[in-house]
């Protein structure tokens, strides 16, 4: 099994240097990604294969550090990330077939795309320290190409420069952490350090550094403003790699670390995920609310989902802290399986998302609308995301967010009092930020599909190529059987969980109607088929009713209008509009939002202007006064720039003097 | 229990709702009327109002899509699954696998996802306007309803709703705090997914004072029907919700008779008689608020439930 | 029985606990001094029927004071001052209402957490009573530091004062004594403050104490 994955992505290696090799863009470009897809399909039967049988290897291969060697290993967690991966993958180069006939820059991002595909799938598989680091930082500089594949546009410079300087720290960080878990005796493999005890100082240690390194890849706040910038700057289905794939990579890391090598947690951790997750998820929300780029407001609620999925590990690693090992399977099944929802709805939104750039040549929503008429493939597929998105029945959404919320209707149990405290405040926020999600989907969909168009680019769409279409309906169709077959999920993933936390929840399969009764089914149970078939039911029902008994005619007419006759389509809301009840709400305190109105005075013909001042307090409390300090630290070390001969001679003379003497004293 | 029996009573349940909710809506009317010192309307005018709606022809804007079309047989559907879930009569229907009361709560959420996406479709400022305003109140009214579903659950030990109505209506519950504050919570959610006054004005003509309305200002004929009958199934899931859980005594529990199912039944008309007159009687008493007061109100709401679960987490006496 | 006397002391210290919120979600004077009125109504209940279970006569008493003076005395007192000096009836906030909510729910957490923590081994009716005293106390000092009007600042110190009457009465056994010096020493600084709000009225045409900080020579 295992060789055979390390093959294929070797094929996939081998695809870059194809990529730089072919000349001619309207062969390489078809030939490339039908090849990738080709190739992660593969990847995904045979993990699919080897996950369903529950088989587990370990290889090693002589390259990188002699002594080392590289270890390569599968076991539930990695096999369950690597579905993921491929599947994202896979689907992401289907969608390429079809948009990649509109990149201006090919040979940018040809190359680039395959070797991310292969970076990721070598960090699910690494296991020593040295081949997770590599993997990571070859999967970071891919995608960092990626992102500043159109660097000449006016946003993608810096979005290129903050996520490179991002991604070092996240690298350094667990350079760091992997140090300290080797031990003084430098046992990189994963192997030595799982079984090795660590003193409760270095535990904390390293696990603070793995929230922050693996953290701030998957977007955690304060750490999450890279995100924003980078993902809507890269082409759409790189875009959904970075969203639905990459950032579940880092929390693939987090998971590793933490729940694998690290051992028994302690209950303060918890805590610290916990309210981490809750902030995240309801800062990720506002933020997207306050957006009017489609693609920028994916970027922020994949921040947001992110979030949930940190709620859910926090209460699997509190569970755990107290040796409540079903409760913790419980909590750990939510947060994967919201894990799996996310990289399906993400990627089919910002498939969505790039069809309609192809088509309009325009990503503000505010220049948008009623492009169900001209897209409606596009806009039926979208719509399932917003709804599976919004965690809406009988969808894959609701299904996470409803164990999200068993799991946490069985923790008054927990013991310490900051638990009691934190666990009721993050419910709260995971409601919260649910229902401002809806709002937000309504809010892009309809200000982005519905209504009249506002401009002529919108006007004049046309449906996206049949490649696209074909990715965007296959994720709808996973979305909607995610949602109605979740116990097979649920039993799949309890294979990671029972490798993890030796835990696992009851088998799923057999109950009635196909339900989920996590705890036992005279607790609480779920059926997603039974709301499909009484949904679908009455609808019929009710159609059958009024068509035979009522009125079956239809009029097309003017909407109303009070007697003014509305011809300009920009009566209608805009995006700022719509949230502008949310902005007040919420954003005064939050973002420090202001608006502010400049009236004519009356006779004077000009129009009146709105400007909203929205303020990122994350970006100027941490980023700025931080950025501040470097520039001024490296202005103060400039001066060592335009030394004389003589004092740099002084320099090396007293450096050396100095590491005499600390030879002298502590020798 | 027999598979007829069963059947025979989820039937009657699922009719039992759809035939009472137009009248609630007509005797709230008659109420709100009676205090003003007018006759008011018949109370069964909802029933004439919903079969000549669907007799008419509808009219539809010209750039109105198929979701416009399709919405109101949504919202109808769900609304009516969603209300058809709550027990009334009997404590556990034969349906009570699907019954999760945070399933109910997402039902609802779905009906006013597309009820907004209609808003939103024809392209005017009035569906905007009427959207917007609505998300902004479902944003704190839903996350104010999960916390009263945590503080029940809570209780109750189970999210499903046969559990939780047998529990209620079998074991001595006594008064306690966190019920107390959930009840409150509940009261001031009911209002405000309803539409009712202090929140929104269900019988107002002025757009700028309409949430509810702005959004199904467009809709006509059958598609008007079905999205007036929804929102009497709304009022009536709500009023049958504070019933169940909190003045749950006549329920009719598993194994009874068929005279106690009757009794059941009587005792939930009388329940939902009782509630709407004090809607009605709350309604005429104080004034609608300011658009932007709603959000606090909420709130308050918000706290209070988050405040009941609070205390359950804290000491399972509370 | 007994678990009815549980739940009937907790609901009222609970009621109480939420007219202490609800009063900070008030903005209209009138309100307010009607919320207070039901506040004093709320704390005699409570202390009549811990007077019953604890079988403890002199409790009626303090709950009679209760009633009387701040349910009803101060009140009307308070109505009376505001219809003379005729003062704006709005209440502004130094934040808005939603951030003074949300703080006041964090209080009354951390007052609940704060107060069965230290408290494991006693009487569970006494401790839970006692976090609830605690959590309006916590609400009252809340009102008194969010709000810019004196007579709404003079209600979040009677509060206040209800939340330790609340404490006093749960922990079972305050001498009738103290509860007397206790009362007068409140009537006594409400006579302060309300000569006080007269003569600021007087002078300065207005009880906004943020323009007595301009007339002060501070920044607003």
């Amino acid at each position: 099994m295992l060789p055979w994955l390390l093959v294929l992505v070797a094929g996939l290696l081998g695809l870059v240097v194809v990529a730089l090799l072919g000349r001619q863009r309207a062969i390489t470009t078809p030939l490339l990604y039908g090849a990738s897809l080709l190739v992660a399909a593969g990847l995904l039967s045979v993990a699919a294969a080897g996950f369903a049988r529950g088989t587990e290897a370990s290889l090693v291969l002589p390259l990188g550090l002699p002594w080392l060697g590289a270890h390569f290993r599968l076991d539930g967690l990695s096999f369950f990330f690597l579905v993921i991966v491929d599947l994202g993958g896979a689907l992401a180069s289907l969608y390429g077939l079809g948009y990649g006939r509109h990149e201006k820059a090919p040979e940018r991002v040809l190359p680039f795309f395959p070797a991310f595909l292969a970076a990721m799938n070598l960090v699910v598989l690494a296991d020593d320290a040295f081949t997770f680091l590599f993997s990571w930082e070859f999967m970071s500089l891919a995608s960092w190409a990626l992102v500043i594949a159109h660097h000449r546009e006016p946003d993608n410079a810096k979005a290129g420069f903050v996520y490179i300087v991002m991604a070092s720290f996240g690298t350094l960080v667990l350079l760091l952490a992997f140090g300290l878990l080797a031990g003084r005796d430098g046992t990189y493999d994963f192997a030595t350090i799982r079984t090795a005890t660590k003193p409760p100082l270095v535990a904390g240690l390293v696990f603070l550094l793995a929230l922050v390194g693996p953290g701030s890849k998957a977007g955690l706040v304060p750490l999450q403003v890279w995100l924003p910038l980078a993902h809507p700057a890269a082409p759409s289905h790189v875009s959904a790699l970075l969203s639905g794939v990459m950032t579940k990579v880092a929390v693939y890391g987090f998971v590793r670390i933490v729940f694998d090598l690290l051992g028994p947690p302690d209950w303060w951790w918890a805590v610290l995920v916990l309210a981490l997750g809750g902030t995240t998820s309801v800062l990720g929300v506002l933020y997207a609310l306050m957006e009017h780029d489609i693609k920028r407001l994916l970027a922020y609620h994949t921040v947001e989902n992110i979030g949930i999925i940190f709620i859910g590990l926090g209460l699997a690693l509190a569970f755990q802290a107290n040796a409540m090992a079903t409760a913790a399977a419980l909590a750990l099944t939510a947060a994967l399986f919201h894990v799996l929802n996310h990289s399906l709805f993400k990627s089919l939104l910002f498939f969505g998302a790039g069809s309609v750039l192809v088509a309009t040549g325009e990503r503000d929503m505010e220049h948008l609308g009623g492009l169900i008429h001209r897209m409606p493939v596009t806009a039926g597929a979208f719509l399932v995301g917003c709804a599976a998105i919004s965690a809406l029945p009988p969808l894959n959404g609701f299904v996470s967010e409803w164990l999200t919320f068993q799991a946490i209707l069985l923790s008054p149990i927990l013991p310490q009092w900051g638990l009691k405290f934190v666990v009721p405040a993050v419910g709260a926020a995971l409601a919260l930020s649910a229902a401002l999600a809806a709002a937000c989907f309504v809010k892009a969909y309809g200000v982005s599909f519905l209504g009249r168009p506002r401009s002529s680019a919108a006007a004049n769409a046309h449906e996206a190529d049949p490649f696209s279409l074909a990715a965007m309906l296959t994720l709808a169709a996973l979305c909607a059987l995610a949602g109605i077959f979740p116990a097979t999920v649920i039993d799949q993933i309890a294979g990671v969980t029972e490798g993890l936390l030796h835990a696992r929840l009851p088998l799923q399969a057999g109950n009635d109607f196909l339900s989920i009764a996590p705890i036992a089914a005279s607790r609480s149970s779920y059926s997603g088929l039974l709301l499909v078939i009484f949904i679908a039911g009455a609808m019929a029902l009710t159609a059958f009713v009024i068509h035979r008994f009522g009125s079956r005619l239809m009029r097309r007419s003017d909407p109303w209008d009070c007697g003014y006759p509305d011809a300009s389509p920009l009566t209608q809301y805009s995006a700022s509009s719509f949230a502008q009840p949310i902005r007040r709400v919420y954003g005064t305190l939050v973002f420090r939002a202001r608006e502010i109105v400049e009236m004519p005075p009356p006779g004077d013909g000009r129009p009146a202007r709105l400007t909203v001042e929205l303020h990122d307090l994350v970006w100027d409390s941490l980023y700025v006064p931080i950025a501040h300090a470097v520039s001024a630290i490296a202005g103060r070390l400039n001066h060592f720039q335009f030394l004389t001969i003589r004092r740099y001679l002084g320099l090396v003379f007293s450096v050396l003097v100095a590491l005499l003497l600390g030879l002298a004293i502590w020798g | 229990m027999g598979l007829i029996a069963s059947s025979f009573i989820e039937g009657a349940q699922i009719l039992l709702v759809l035939a009472l909710a137009p009248l609630l809506t007509g005797f709230v009317r008659k109420i709100k009327a009676r205090l003003m010192r007018r006759r008011g309307p018949p109370l069964l005018q909802p029933y004439r109002d919903l079969v000549r709606l669907m007799r008419k022809d509808t009219v539809v804007a010209h750039n109105a899509s198929w979701l416009f079309r399709a919405a109101p047989y949504l919202i109808f559907a769900c609304t009516w699954l969603a209300s058809a879930l709550v027990p009334s009569f009997a404590a556990d229907l034969p349906f009570s696998p699907a019954a999760d009361l945070i399933a109910l709560t997402a039902l609802l959420g779905s009906a006013r996802f597309f009820l907004a996406l209609a808003g939103m479709d024809v392209g005017t400022s009035f569906g905007g306007i009427g959207a917007s305003r609505e998300v902004m109140i479902a944003s704190l009214a839903e996350p104010a309803m999960i916390m009263i579903v945590f503080t029940i659950a809570l209780f109750a030990g189970s999210t499903q709703l046969g559990t939780i109505a047998t529990l209620f209506a079998t074991s001595p519950v006594g008064l306690r705090v966190s019920l107390g504050l959930a009840l409150v919570a509940l009261v001031i959610v009911a209002i405000a997914e309803n539409g009712r006054i202090p929140v929104d004005n269900p019988a107002t003509h002025l757009e700028l004072t309409m949430v509810h309305e702005a959004m199904v200002l467009e809709y006509s004929g059958r598609h008007l029907a079905l999205i007036e009958f929804s929102t009497s199934l709304q009022l009536l899931l709500y009023l049958s919700l504070i019933a169940a859980i909190f003045v749950p005594w006549g329920v009719a529990i598993t194994g009874a008779t068929p005279a106690a199912y009757a009794f059941g039944g009587l005792v939930y008309v009388a329940k939902i008689a009782i509630g709407g007159a004090l809607l009605g009687a709350f309604e005429s008493a104080i004034a609608k608020m300011r658009v932007f007061r709603v959000p606090v109100f909420l709130g308050t709401a918000l706290m209070l439930g988050l405040l009941g679960t609070l205390l359950l987490f804290l000491s399972a006496s509370l | 029985m007994e678990h009815l006397s549980f739940d009937v002391a907790h609901l009222l210290a609970g009621s109480l606990l939420l007219i202490s919120f609800l009063q900070l979600y008030q903005d209209r004077l009138t309100g307010l001094i009607h919320l207070f009125a039901l506040h004093a109504g709320i704390l005699a209940l409570s202390v009549a029927w811990q007077a019953l279970l604890q079988d403890a006569p002199h409790l009626y008493i303090t709950a009679a004071i209760a009633l009387v003076f701040k349910g009803i005395v101060i009140p009307l007192t308070l109505h009376r001052i505001m219809v003379k000096l005729g003062i704006h009836r709005g209440i502004e906030t130094v934040v808005g209402t939603g951030p003074t909510m949300l703080a006041g729910m964090g209080l009354v957490a951390l007052a609940m957490v704060v107060m069965l923590r230290v408290t494991p081994g006693a009487d569970p009716l006494a401790r839970e009573d006692l976090a609830f005293a605690l959590a309006v106390v916590l609400l009252g000092l809340l009102m008194m530091v969010t709000r810019r009007n004196a007579v709404s600042q003079v209600i979040g110190f009677m509060s206040l004062e209800n939340g330790l009457i609340l404490a006093a009465t749960g922990a079972k056994g305050m001498p009738l004594v103290v509860e007397i010096s206790v009362a007068f020493a409140i009537l006594i600084a409400f006579i302060v403050i309300g000569i006080f709000l007269f003569r600021i009225r007087e002078r300065f045409d207005t009880v906004d104490l943020q323009a007595l900080d301009r007339f002060r020579g501070e920044r607003s």
